[in-house]
């Protein structure tokens, strides 16, 4: 029962923390490696191994499905690729369209990639924090009853469909944050991120950050709590043992361990807030600026949330234009799960825990 | 293990706050807070009161209090402990609060209309009052089905190529590489992506219910081979060596022995990505369109879905705001409980396929 | 095996509950019947989302009277909608502006059999200025002023311009917060047209279904704009006028006086407009020009088209198009709309010129 209470706690998490798998697929490949003359793909290599059952044409016909089903993923992805750029090159042109009116395609994409980034990164720093103490709680603070069903409302609020989340950002959060805004506004006026004109209605980009921020929580909670379980639980008791506090050996026994996957959680859940639309459709109030200030109705883009407004009304080359930003967002996404991943397979050599 | 050193006797138990009194000092800290605030408050109706500012106030007063509590009468080390325990706490019940919001909020508005009628009939031909989300509710069953139709196969295949047959070759290479980039595609691509192809074959503005499923499989598949992959990794290799041993071939130890193993967290893995890309709203508004009547047709015409149909009400409401705003209230709240009974199937599911360790 | 027989009898149980409601109650053949001389095709439609709320009130009496047919309006947009009639998707379409010139002279609508097409301006909805400032209803505001207060040239309510015109109101000191449309709609081009057209001095900007100026709060679609200035003080938007509720709304001067919204000083707008010249029998396209409203017409209104073809393929959707084109421009339909969507009804004069034109249409093959 233990095992299947890791996988339960596993599967909610699209992309376990990768240091972890990393070192489990080591192990287990070298294992499947000896099993590999059978495949067509991979000519036996040699001698060396004794085999394994013999070749039949079931078995053929097997791994050729696998094999099949692989090579559609890398079409449908190479069909993404294509398609998306084939109908983002007549988007690209000014001419005649109704969405850059005049702009150059860059001119019109950077502000919004700006918007993504930057409310996506706000969410993120607002949420990591948070989402690390949660994690903490449940895994190592809670009692454990307790902590069993705080896990599973956590992982069930990662499946809160975004609509609702722009509901109740739209309709509930804003109206009640908007006094803080006007207060910080007021009194740290001087600051940059709070200067300008306070929002009176609340919805600015902070707002749809703190949104995104909720909606992220979950997965990244997910995440560092599978990571931080994953501690071994000798070196925590050999902590303890030697007379440290809780915290002490949480940072001594715990951080180092799960510090790659606590940076590939924050990453996942940043791609996932660079991705999202509806929310901060139904919440921001848009402007397509390049602007730092989070208090003002005066806020930038996202990308998603910009298809999402201008699709309905877009004809002729504005639709290309718009799947061109779609592109760039694709883009964008996919830099910063390549950086992760870089982050991830680096730290992964550094950490003394494995 | 804790309890044993906190509750030894003399000399280990010295310099230390008795258990009562973190709570005296909340307590406290609460209390003092609200005072402050009662006192700001004065000349003004009592319902301008303002807890959250109280509850704040009160949490950071207590951080400061027992810091220095336990700095004076245990020691540095314990004082950074308790205060540490005190935010991580705090960080838990900040992120609970929005949380507990939410759900309150669409419980509460959504079952206003969560009736028979809403489960009965569908937007066709309704103006202002009455009306219920049928449509919306059938489309959404048969466009996840639909999806997962297709992804499941081939994700679990995949899973299973990459595991078993793939070993480090180029092509299991790129292919986890590519899985990787496809978890990573933004919900809104995926149904730009198949707008863009469905619009070069069948000419623009085209929305049908199975653009809507190809979509969401897009976003489904990578979740469903990662799960699976994991999960196939973890099943002991002795399975299949005994397997082999036998004399069973390759193809038959996978599919008697391997997946039979994993086949209660496989279950589990699809169930959760269902509900995953069960409240997409984005790719399905571009592909699959909306409708006011029943479609149960996958390959003819728009097909209402949950997300979509809550979203519409949301913006269009008519003459009749109240309305119209409580139909998208009830459909949050159908659309979550769904999700739900989704959650709890995977459990149960894997449950009662988890291979039986003993008897 | 007991698993399986309970995983089975819930299978049962869970596919028996879903069979029983797959089928919607207020869906299918009532009573079945045919009614004498009803029309029997299903045409499908796309178009623009302003006419919802309209759209759902004419179908439902439509397909009541003529229980065989079947029509399906989707709220796709504009935009979307004109495409679908390029491409032959619809076979007719709600719009917010008719085809232009250069449109017209492209042709090639794939849902018609030739180029004349029937444009009908039969959805007039005025927009509303609207505030919330407490203690306030009402203002009277000229178009300088409106302009100013979107342009960002007024920035508080105390403003003498304001209060000039408004010598009876208290208006407190407080910021003005404009609120546009976050989306590309109709509703704004028609707005940022009337203050183009009236205060070209402070509105230096042309007319576009996109918000010229950036800053300034934006929200989605009409009722995110309701919901906006509803939820926060001194904010000033405009919005289809059915969905205004309790928020103040502006009276906006035409001439010397001061004219709050109402259908029937919307409809004397379009009564006063011209036709635009050029044009195919069956294309009746006003040309709206706010600043030259007559005395008494209130000079924001969205003026939404259907278009159809003259001349179909199949002869009975050109029936059908013909007979739900007429009931939307007959009296019961003008007043179908006017109850579910706020919008001015038609007057009579615009009505005959529009039957005229519905007449157009080809039924026989």
């Amino acid at each position: 029962m233990a095992g299947m209470q890791g996988i339960l706690v596993i599967s909610p998490t699209p992309l376990p923390p990768l240091d972890d798998t990393k070192g489990r697929r080591g192990m287990t490949t070298s294992s499947t490696a000896q099993q590999q003359q059978e495949d067509p793909a991979q000519p036996p290599k040699a001698t060396q191994q004794t085999r394994p059952a013999v070749r039949r044409l079931g078995d053929s016909i097997f791994s050729g499905t696998a094999l099949g089903a692989g090579i559609i993923i890398l079409l449908v992805l190479a069909a993404v690729a294509i398609f998306l750029v084939a109908q983002s090159i007549p988007g690209l042109s000014s001419e005649d369209n109704t969405i850059l009116r005049d702009r150059s395609f860059l001119e019109y994409v950077v502000p919004l990639a700006f918007g993504t980034v930057w409310a996506s990164l706000i969410a993120l720093v607002i949420a990591a924090p948070i989402a690390i103490g949660i994690a903490l709680f449940i895994s190592h603070y809670a009692p454990r009853r307790f902590a069993a069903v705080l896990g599973y409302v956590i992982d069930l609020l990662a499946a809160v469909p975004s609509v609702v989340f722009g509901l109740w950002g739209a309709l509930t959060l804003a109206g009640f944050v908007q006094p803080f805004y006007a207060w910080l506004n007021q009194n740290l006026g001087w600051f940059p991120l709070f200067s300008g004109q306070a929002s009176a209605t609340g919805n600015t980009i902070l707002t749809a950050s703190l949104v995104l921020a909720v909606m992220i929580l979950p997965i990244m909670t997910a995440i560092c709590r599978e990571v931080f379980l994953q501690a071994p639980r000798l070196h925590e008791e050999a902590a303890l043992a030697l007379g440290a506090t809780r915290w002490e050996m949480i940072r001594m026994a715990v951080l180092p361990f799960a510090r790659g996957g606590m940076v590939s959680a924050a990453m996942l859940a940043l791609g996932r807030a660079l991705g999202e639309t509806m929310a901060v459709t139904m919440v921001l109030s848009v402007s397509g600026v390049i602007s730092v200030e989070l208090l003002t109705s005066t806020n930038p883009t996202p990308i998603p949330a910009n298809i999402a407004l201008q699709f309905p009304e877009a004809h002729g080359n504005g639709v290309n234009t718009l799947i061109a930003t779609g592109l760039v967002l694709f883009v964008v996404t996919f830099l910063v799960n390549a950086i992760a991943r870089a982050i991830v397979n680096r730290r992964a050599q550094f950490s003394g825990a494995n | 293990m804790t309890a044993v050193v906190t509750r030894g006797t003399s000399s280990l138990a010295a310099g230390r706050l008795p258990k009562w009194a973190t709570w005296v000092t909340l307590v406290a800290a609460m209390v003092v807070s609200a005072v402050v605030f009662a006192l700001i408050n004065m000349g003004s109706a009592a319902s301008d009161f303002n807890v959250a500012g109280t509850l704040v106030v009160g949490a950071i007063l207590y951080l400061v209090v027992i810091y220095v509590l336990s700095r004076l009468s245990e020691s540095p080390r314990h004082a950074i402990d308790r205060f540490v325990t005190a935010l991580v706490t705090s960080a838990f019940i900040i992120a609970i609060i929005p949380l507990v919001s939410l759900l309150y909020t669409v419980v509460s508005s959504g079952i206003e209309r969560f009736d028979i009628e809403y489960f009965s009939s569908s937007m066709r031909g309704v103006v202002g009052t009455g009306g219920g989300a049928i449509h919306a509710v059938w489309g959404t069953i048969l466009i996840t089905l639909a999806a997962t139709i297709i992804s499941v196969p081939i994700g679990l295949m995949t899973s299973i190529y990459l595991v078993e047959y793939g070993g480090r070759g180029r092509i299991a290479k790129a292919i986890t590489f590519f899985v990787d980039v496809m978890t990573g595609i933004p919900s809104i691509v995926a149904g730009l992506f198949i707008f863009a192809v469905f619009s070069i074959f069948l000419g623009p503005g085209a929305s049908i219910g199975i653009m809507g499923a190809l979509a969401l499989a897009v976003l489904m598949i990578p979740v469903v081979v990662r799960s699976s992959e994991e999960l196939l990794r973890i099943v002991p290799n002795e399975l299949r060596e005994a397997s082999y041993a036998l004399g069973v071939p390759k193809w038959r130890t996978i599919v008697k022995v391997v997946l039979p193993t994993t086949i209660a967290g496989i279950m589990t893995g699809i169930m959760l990505s269902i509900s995953r890309v069960i409240g997409e709203t984005a790719p399905l508004l571009l592909t699959a369109g909306f409708t006011t009547s029943l479609n149960m047709n996958l390959f003819d015409g728009r097909m209402m879905t949950l997300p979509v149909f809550v979203y519409n009400q949301y913006q269009n409401q008519g003459t009749n705001p109240d309305e119209a705003v409580a139909r998208a209230w009830a459909g949050a709240l159908t659309l979550i409980l769904i999700v739900m009974a989704l959650n709890l199937a995977a459990r149960l599911i894997a449950k009662i396929f988890a291979p039986k360790l003993r008897g | 095996m007991k698993i399986t027989k309970l995983g089975r009898a819930a299978l049962i149980a869970g596919v028996g509950s879903i069979l029983l409601a797959s089928c919607a109650a207020n869906e299918g053949t009532s009573g079945g019947e045919a009614v004498e001389g009803g029309v029997t095709g299903t045409i499908e439609a796309t178009g623009a989302s302003s006419q919802t709320a309209a759209q759902e009130a004419w179908v439902a009496a439509f397909l009541e009277a003529n229980p065989e047919s079947d029509v399906i309006y989707e709220p796709t947009g504009s935009g979307v909608g004109r495409d679908n009639f390029l491409a032959g998707a619809s076979n007719f379409i709600g719009s917010d502006r008719a085809f232009n010139e250069e449109e017209l002279a492209a042709g090639g609508f794939g849902s018609c059999t030739t180029d004349d097409i029937i444009e009908i301006p039969v959805y007039i909805s005025p927009v509303a200025v609207i505030f919330n400032i407490d203690g306030v209803d009402s203002l009277n505001l000229d178009a300088e002023t409106i302009a100013g207060l979107f342009a960002g040239t007024i920035t508080n309510w105390n403003d003498p311009a304001i209060a000039e015109q408004n010598p009876d109101a208290e208006l407190p000191d407080l910021a003005v917060s404009p609120v546009h449309r976050s989306d590309a709609s109709g509703t704004q081009e028609t707005f940022t047209a009337y203050l183009e057209a009236t205060a070209a001095d402070v509105w230096t900007y042309e007319a576009s279904d996109e918000w010229p100026i950036q800053g300034g709060e934006a929200a989605q679609g009409t009722s995110g704009v309701v919901d906006r200035v509803g939820g926060g003080q001194g904010t000033v938007g405009f919005a289809d006028a059915s969905q205004a509720g309790d928020l103040g709304t502006v009276a906006v001067q035409v001439g010397e006086e001061y004219v709050p919204f109402s259908p029937e000083a919307a409809a004397e707008l379009v009564a006063g407009a011209t036709q635009e010249e050029g044009r195919g029998d069956a294309d009746l396209v006003f040309d709206v020009d706010p600043a030259a409203a007559a005395d008494g017409a209130y000079p924001i209104a969205l003026v939404s088209y259907l278009i159809g073809c003259t001349s179909y393929e199949d002869p009975e959707v050109a029936a059908t198009v013909q007979a739900y084109f007429s009931y939307v421009a007959s009296a019961e339909g003008q007043d179908a709309a006017a109850e579910n969507a706020g919008s001015a009804p038609i007057n009579d004069d615009l009505r005959s010129q529009i039957e005229d034109a519905i007449a157009l249409i080809q039924v026989e093959g």
